[in-house]
């Protein structure tokens, strides 16, 4: 019997070498003339372990990692076809502790098929979500979102079923789905590993939206960035073609949707849905007022869905094991799971999907197990460039929407970049500052601005020149951006900013007394 | 890449143009050949489009993505966001300047490689990273980057 070895193919695992591992494996393959068939998957997500392969046994899956070239020699010696003992050898994947504590719905396939198999996609799952919505009225699968609490997992947090109700009740001859893919905060890779590792499970979200709108188009606005996602989710979008499950008459039903892709610029404030709508028109990517709403008056003017990867990755699931299964996860107004990203700085980092209500220092210190360095952990920054630096002291915070927010933070689109304690703050301050100044669309003052001021007045303050009432202009810089801006770009960079100064003054050096008065 | 070739230009922009919201399209298509959007191709595409030169021109200056000016053989894409940061990037990109004599978005003299910020490749569990030619690279530290930098500016 040929064995069965699956090596990842997502852009993560091929940055430290899964390419060549699979190259060493199935030349070491040859030599011993050991017929192997190699299957190249998505990441499971536990980065610290890849390339991570995994061999296919009579008793499961057994894993490996991080596997280096030279080591594959040595793994076949060991009898790795039949799951033998080695140094790298994990075991099960699904007992790996950072897997066996999560709680995988969104990425319930990703890690484990063939990300371009029509068939393993069915096998495992896919399609049931789509084939439910099909025996529903469109305004019932609209009702189902709206039951599963599902919010906006892009960063909004705004409800999925009331945006999908909005859309569903517009009337228009045409209306759309986007998929938000501009996936530009630091610190996140969730989308990627959808696309790059579980594509089908967009195609089939989104066309659900579409059954639920009445949309008959869809577009996915994909970050240049991502090459590799570009060309999984191309080929994707061609295999679900060839099969039927988009284009006309959509898997015999009698409506149509089909997907087309397009393609970001290294614009970051494209990923603000209007300014990505005015970037897909063919224009500058300048944001737009609202209202009118993106459901009312979105793409080339007609009513649109705008969703981020992550929320309509999340819908199938929703449809096929029902509202009340997604709902019954989560606390308070967060229900379902969340992706979360651990990055930086970071012992064991990847992605963690679990329920909402884990404390930040849950994912931190117990499941990420703190810094790479071994160093102590100084700060994380959760949501992004736009969110706000914690402290050790809140580390106690929840993972949900409300509860970021109280503390005045934000969890965005779950991304968590750890820093040990050789970082500087006031450096990190500064940052978010330049970060606005350079990505600012232009249209409103305060962003456009207020950003190059910022860098401006926090230099003078890291130069030590009247730092006190710099501090205090900083401040007020900072409530002119928040409830001035447009948009998010700049109203939400005085949260790492303001976090930065409040959680670390004396990176600042801020005299105690102004400290203790914030 | 292939050098600037008008009538190959023209091809592009006919192959794109009918589509809704063609601009960036186009001009993906039109770096995809040539590694950069140039003054003339600014032009056709404007004309194509029925839009102004003016307008052409903020469009391509808008994006971060489209280069005025051809690229080295090697394009070498660092990031520079807080996970890589978090990471030591700051010094790995103080790094690789020294060593190419290079500010960000400039070519080396003797054309073998284009040095580009990049914010985010998505690669944050595997920081610092970098983009070469199109293919990640994870984990960065001193010795990788020297041998990578080894391979495009020997």
């Amino acid at each position: 019997m040929t064995a069965r070895v699956f090596i990842p193919r997502d852009s993560g695992s091929l940055a430290v070498g899964a390419d060549e591992v699979a190259v060493a494996l199935a030349s070491a393959a040859r030599k011993r003339n050991t017929p192997v068939e190699i299957v190249r998957t998505g990441s499971r997500g536990l980065y610290w372990l890849e390339p991570m392969l995994e061999v296919a046994t009579p008793k499961g899956r057994i894993a490996y990692g991080p596997v280096a070239p030279r080591d594959v020699e040595a793994l076949f010696d060991a009898g790795i076809l039949g799951g033998g003992a080695h140094a790298l050898r994990l075991g099960p994947p699904e007992e790996i502790p950072f897997l066996k504590r999560q709680t995988r719905l969104t990425f319930a396939r990703c890690g484990i098929v063939d990300p371009l198999s029509v068939s393993d996609y069915r096998a495992h799952g896919g399609w049931r979500g789509l084939e439910r919505a099909m025996r529903f009225e469109p305004a019932a699968i609209v009702e189902e979102v709206v039951q599963s609490g599902l919010r906006g997992r892009g960063g909004g947090g705004f409800p999925t079923g009331i945006k999908w109700r909005t859309v569903r009740d517009a009337e228009s001859a045409q209306k759309y789905v986007v998929c938000n893919a501009d996936e530009g905060d630091s610190g996140t890779f969730a989308d990627r590993m959808i696309m790059e590792g579980d594509p089908f499970v967009l195609v089939e979200g989104m066309a659900i939206a579409g059954l639920a709108t009445g949309a008959t188009k869809g577009f996915i606005y994909i970050r240049s960035e991502y090459p590799h996602a570009v060309a999984t989710m191309a080929a994707a979008i061609e295999a679900a073609r060839r099969e039927g499950w988009l284009g006309k008459r959509i898997a015999d039903s009698s409506c149509d949707f089909d997907i087309e892709l397009r393609i970001g610029a290294g614009a970051y404030v494209c990923g603000e849905e209007t300014s990505m709508l005015e970037s897909m028109e063919g224009k500058r990517g300048v944001v737009r007022a609202k209202p009118p709403l993106p459901a009312h008056h979105g793409l080339f003017g007609k009513p649109t869905v705008v969703n981020n990867v992550l929320s309509l990755a999340s819908v199938p699931t929703i449809l096929s094991e029902g509202a009340k299964f997604y709902r019954d996860f989560g606390m308070g107004r967060s229900r379902g799971t969340m992706p979360i990203q651990l990055a930086g700085n970071v012992k064991r980092g990847g992605l963690f999907e679990t329920a909402f209500g884990v404390t930040l220092g849950e994912l931190v210190d117990d499941i990420a197990g703190g810094t790479a360095s071994g160093r102590p952990v100084r700060a994380v920054q959760v949501g992004g460039p736009l969110g706000a630096y914690f402290p050790r002291t809140l580390f106690d915070t929840p993972f949900d929407y409300e509860a970021f927010a109280a503390r005045d933070g934000l969890i965005g689109h779950g991304g968590i970049v750890i820093f040990d304690d050789t970082v500087d703050m006031a450096r990190q301050a500064r940052f978010a500052m330049e970060f606005c100044a350079v990505e600012s669309c232009g249209k409103c003052t305060p962003c456009r601005i207020g950003a190059t001021r910022g860098v401006e007045v926090i230099d003078r303050i890291r130069r030590g020149v009247e730092r006190e009432a710099n501090l205090a202009l900083v401040e007020d810089l900072c409530n002119t951006m928040k409830f001035g801006s447009l948009c998010a770009l700049g109203g939400f960079t005085p949260y790492p900013v303001m976090s930065a100064i409040r959680h670390f003054p004396e990176d600042f050096g801020a005299s105690p007394r102004l400290a203790a008065a914030e | 890449m292939k050098p600037w070739n008008k009538e190959r230009a023209e091809e592009i922009i006919q192959a794109h143009r009918n589509a809704e919201g063609a601009a960036l399209p186009i001009l993906h298509g039109l770096q995809a050949e040539f590694g950069f959007i140039s003054e003339e191709a600014v032009v056709m595409i404007a004309d194509a489009l029925n839009l102004t030169r003016a307008e052409m021109h903020g469009i391509v200056t808008f994006y971060h993505d489209f280069r005025r000016a051809p690229p080295g053989r090697h394009v070498l894409k660092l990031c520079r966001a807080e996970a890589c940061q978090a990471m030591g990037g700051d010094a790995l990109a103080a790094r690789v300047r020294e060593r190419l004599r290079l500010g960000w978005s400039e070519t080396t003299d003797d054309r073998s490689v284009t040095l580009e910020p990049v914010y985010c490749l998505g690669l944050c569990a595997c920081a610092p990273a970098a983009m070469l030619d199109g293919r990640p690279v994870g984990r960065l530290d001193r010795e990788r980057l020297d041998a990578l930098l080894d391979g495009v500016q020997p």
